[in-house]
């Protein structure tokens, strides 16, 4: 039994050597792509994605957030699995060394930053380039572990999970809080409204002073820290995270939450609008979470939509009568995608599936494909057994009730004397 | 260029009706696909073309281009098409706020209640330069055809504090400029939001704007996710509507179809007869 796996353990060794000598087969790479840690190209159509910390919702938009591009969380009612999602895109950011940016009205950011969930570190010490798609929540099987049905092994686990094919982001334990010493070597740049004393001025312009102020120091950071497109290639690139919290709320003197009618009404999508022109002239990629439940203007919520590019609504059962329902007693809420991005090509990743939940593990916050369970009845296994048969087919459709005709004599019924005819007539090996 | 919806709208780069003012619109679904149509279909028919790109950035269109097989940086480089690039104009405005001369066209940002004479200005000198010659220029430049005016999309001005008014205003000047005096094409997008009919009445928003541009235009294109639901394999629906003014009255014309966006361009076909289902 240990036989084979070392022989394939050495051969893989071997192979690994092999392709380290100076070969003339090399991969071909775009050249000018620019390789920046924590990033890759997407599949589809080039776009340098960045991982947002949660491997499934990676999955869910596509391989990751396409770089120049923002992300809308509509919030749950009590912020606490948007809040989780916009940690856990700071944290990956604190692991890729990326720089940050985060910005809020309620929290201080250092507070904030100093909650991210910690990286589970043995694959931030060792960078290995081809991990097993394999949750790591479950221990490391050693070989030498006693094993039932060794057999089975090789078999991919059954997960209902999203997961795509190949590891991108890295996993992080939401119980515990990520080391000082971690978060010290990430750069920060923390914008927190009340340390920005906004001076009301006489200007036209539709958008809110608190708005105003962030985007101007924003802009002053990428072009300082020369994030630019347009910067000069000299020195190493690097990637900037921007975590923007619950906009729109009360805290930034926005009114959209608070009337059937705001004043400021165009205050927030003027704002996104000049933050994706911000983004798509530089390194950066930008989560903005906003408590849409808070505002009644359903139209005014889908021209907020339009101006990002994906947009999430996070549904949680907290407190609603969804909590109690057996059917997402698995599950801690919904997950809706109001949009996904149409960015440099014509057709977007779809999502297979728009029946989407999310769970917060112990240690791990997911997304799941919401399905009901199996229907384990007896009916339900034997007339599928019974499926190769095509013309019995139309017999179980008509009787699903009754038990497979190999139990029923002939002369039961007409349908049954059809079906040992059909079965003649098609010289069954059975 | 979609050759499916060419021959479902019975044109061709070659032969086009001139005068047109085509609209685009969408509800919860995304109808930019079209628009991307229409500015390679109106590049291949050598026409000047003035794409106003309020939404996307220029390297977008271009990406898309190519892969329609028409590109941009040429045809901008060879004058055909002059682009407009809102989102590079807007952040002098929005981040700098003092008034520098540089561009006046996006200054309705400063204040909305200024209105779009400026950006239509922009307008009117980039198309009506140059039909003026018809003959060759002296520089051996190349010659176009009539000028044509995209808009990607209208209804962002109204996020950005513009009223529907104004935005009415604009778009029927430019009809007058454009499709009536340079007997040239516009084609603009807009999009509406939330569920149709849904509560109007005083709504000030996408819903007057949609409805005061039906009224405008000679063709529109109404796309719509399907009405049961989503479905992978079929993208959405699209209602082609023509209003001809022949004799003495005015007739319309409606056609329903299904479409699929690929990745180098999107099938048409009628109602249920996808190749998914068939």
């Amino acid at each position: 039994m240990a036989a084979p796996l070392n022989s394939v353990g050495k051969l893989s060794a071997e192979r690994s050597s092999f392709s380290s000598n100076a070969t003339s087969f090399q991969k071909k790479t775009r050249s000018k792509l620019i390789s920046i840690l924590g990033t890759r190209p997407s599949v589809q159509n080039g776009q340098l994605l960045v991982s947002t910390g949660v491997t499934s919702l990676d999955y869910l938009l596509g391989g990751g957030l396409a770089v120049g591009t923002v992300l809308l969380i509509e919030e749950d009612r009590y912020d606490s699995y948007s809040h989780m999602i916009l940690k856990y895109f700071l944290a990956e950011g604190v692991v890729c060394h990326h720089e940050l940016f985060v910005a809020a009205a309620q929290h201080n950011p250092h507070d904030i930053l100093k909650e991210l969930p910690a990286p589970i570190l043995d694959d931030v010490a060792v960078h290995k380039p081809v991990e097993q798609p394999r949750l790591s929540c479950d221990p490391t099987d050693s070989l030498d572990s006693m094993k039932i049905a060794w057999r089975y092994q090789n078999l991919p686990k059954v997960q209902s999970a999203l997961a795509s094919s190949s590891r991108f982001g890295h996993y992080y334990d939401v119980s515990k809080t990520m080391e000082p010493e971690i978060l010290q070597a990430a750069k920060c740049h923390c914008f927190y409204l009340p340390d920005h004393p906004t001076q009301s001025s006489p200007t036209h312009s539709p958008m809110l002073e608190s708005y105003s102020t962030l985007l101007k120091s924003l802009q002053e950071v990428i072009h300082r820290e020369g994030f630019d497109v347009a910067a000069p290639m000299s020195k190493s690139r690097n990637i900037l995270r921007i975590g923007l919290h619950s906009l729109g709320s009360a805290l930034w003197s926005d009114d959209l939450s608070c009337h059937d009618n705001p004043r400021h009404r165009h205050a927030l999508t003027t704002f996104l609008y000049g933050l994706r022109a911000l983004l798509r002239s530089s390194l950066s990629v930008a989560v903005v979470t906003v408590p849409s439940h808070l505002i009644q203007d359903k139209a005014l919520m889908g021209s907020i939509t339009r101006l990002c590019d994906n947009a999430i609504a996070l549904e949680s059962f907290k407190g609603s009568e969804r909590e109690t329902n057996p059917l997402y007693k698995d599950y801690h809420g919904l997950l809706h995608v109001r949009q996904v991005p149409h960015l440099n090509c014509l057709a977007s990743q779809l999502p297979d599936h728009k029946d989407l939940a999310f769970k917060l593990k112990r240690k791990q916050f997911s997304i799941e494909r919401l399905h009901l369970p199996p229907d384990l009845s007896e009916t339900v296994s034997r007339v599928s057994r019974g499926e190769p048969a095509g013309a019995l087919q139309p017999v179980a459709r008509v009787h699903p009730e009754t038990n497979t005709w190999t139990s029923r004599t002939p002369t039961q019924s007409p349908w049954a004397t059809s079906t040992w005819n059909a079965e003649a007539l098609s010289s069954l090996p059975w | 260029m979609y050759t499916e919806l060419n021959s479902i709208l019975n044109t061709t780069p070659d032969s086009f009706t001139q005068g047109e003012f085509i609209l685009v619109s969408d509800r919860q679904s995304d109808a930019s696909f079209l628009m991307h149509h229409f500015l390679s279909f109106y590049l291949r028919a050598r026409c000047k073309v003035c794409f106003l790109g309020l939404v996307q950035s220029f390297s977008h269109y271009n990406a898309v281009g190519q892969r329609l097989g028409v590109s941009l940086v040429q045809a901008k480089e060879k004058g055909q098409l002059i682009f407009f690039e809102g989102l590079k104009e807007s952040l002098s405005v929005l981040i700098s706020q003092e008034s520098n001369t540089k561009s006046q066209a996006i200054d309705f940002l400063r204040d909305p209640s200024v209105g779009l004479r400026s950006l239509y200005e922009f307008v009117r000198c980039t198309v009506s330069s140059s039909s003026g010659g018809g003959e060759k220029g002296a520089d051996g430049a190349e010659e176009w055809g009539p000028p044509v005016l995209l808009v990607d999309d209208l209804s962002v001005l109204l996020s950005l504090g513009v009223t529907v008014g104004t935005v009415l205003d604009f778009s029927h000047y430019c009809r007058a400029t454009v499709c009536s005096q340079l007997q040239g094409n516009m084609v603009m997008l807009t999009r509406c939001d939330g569920e149709e009919e849904a509560d109007d009445g005083d709504d000030e928003g996408s819903e007057r704007l949609h409805r005061g541009l039906t009224h405008q235009c000679s063709l529109t294109l109404h796309v719509q996710g399907l009405p049961t639901g989503y479905c992978r394999d079929i993208h959405g629906q699209v209602e082609v509507c023509w209003r001809r003014r022949q004799g003495d009255g005015q007739h319309t014309q409606k056609k329903l179809f299904q479409y699929k966006v690929h990745d180098k361009g999107a099938s048409f076909f009628a109602r249920g007869t996808s190749s998914a289902v068939l």
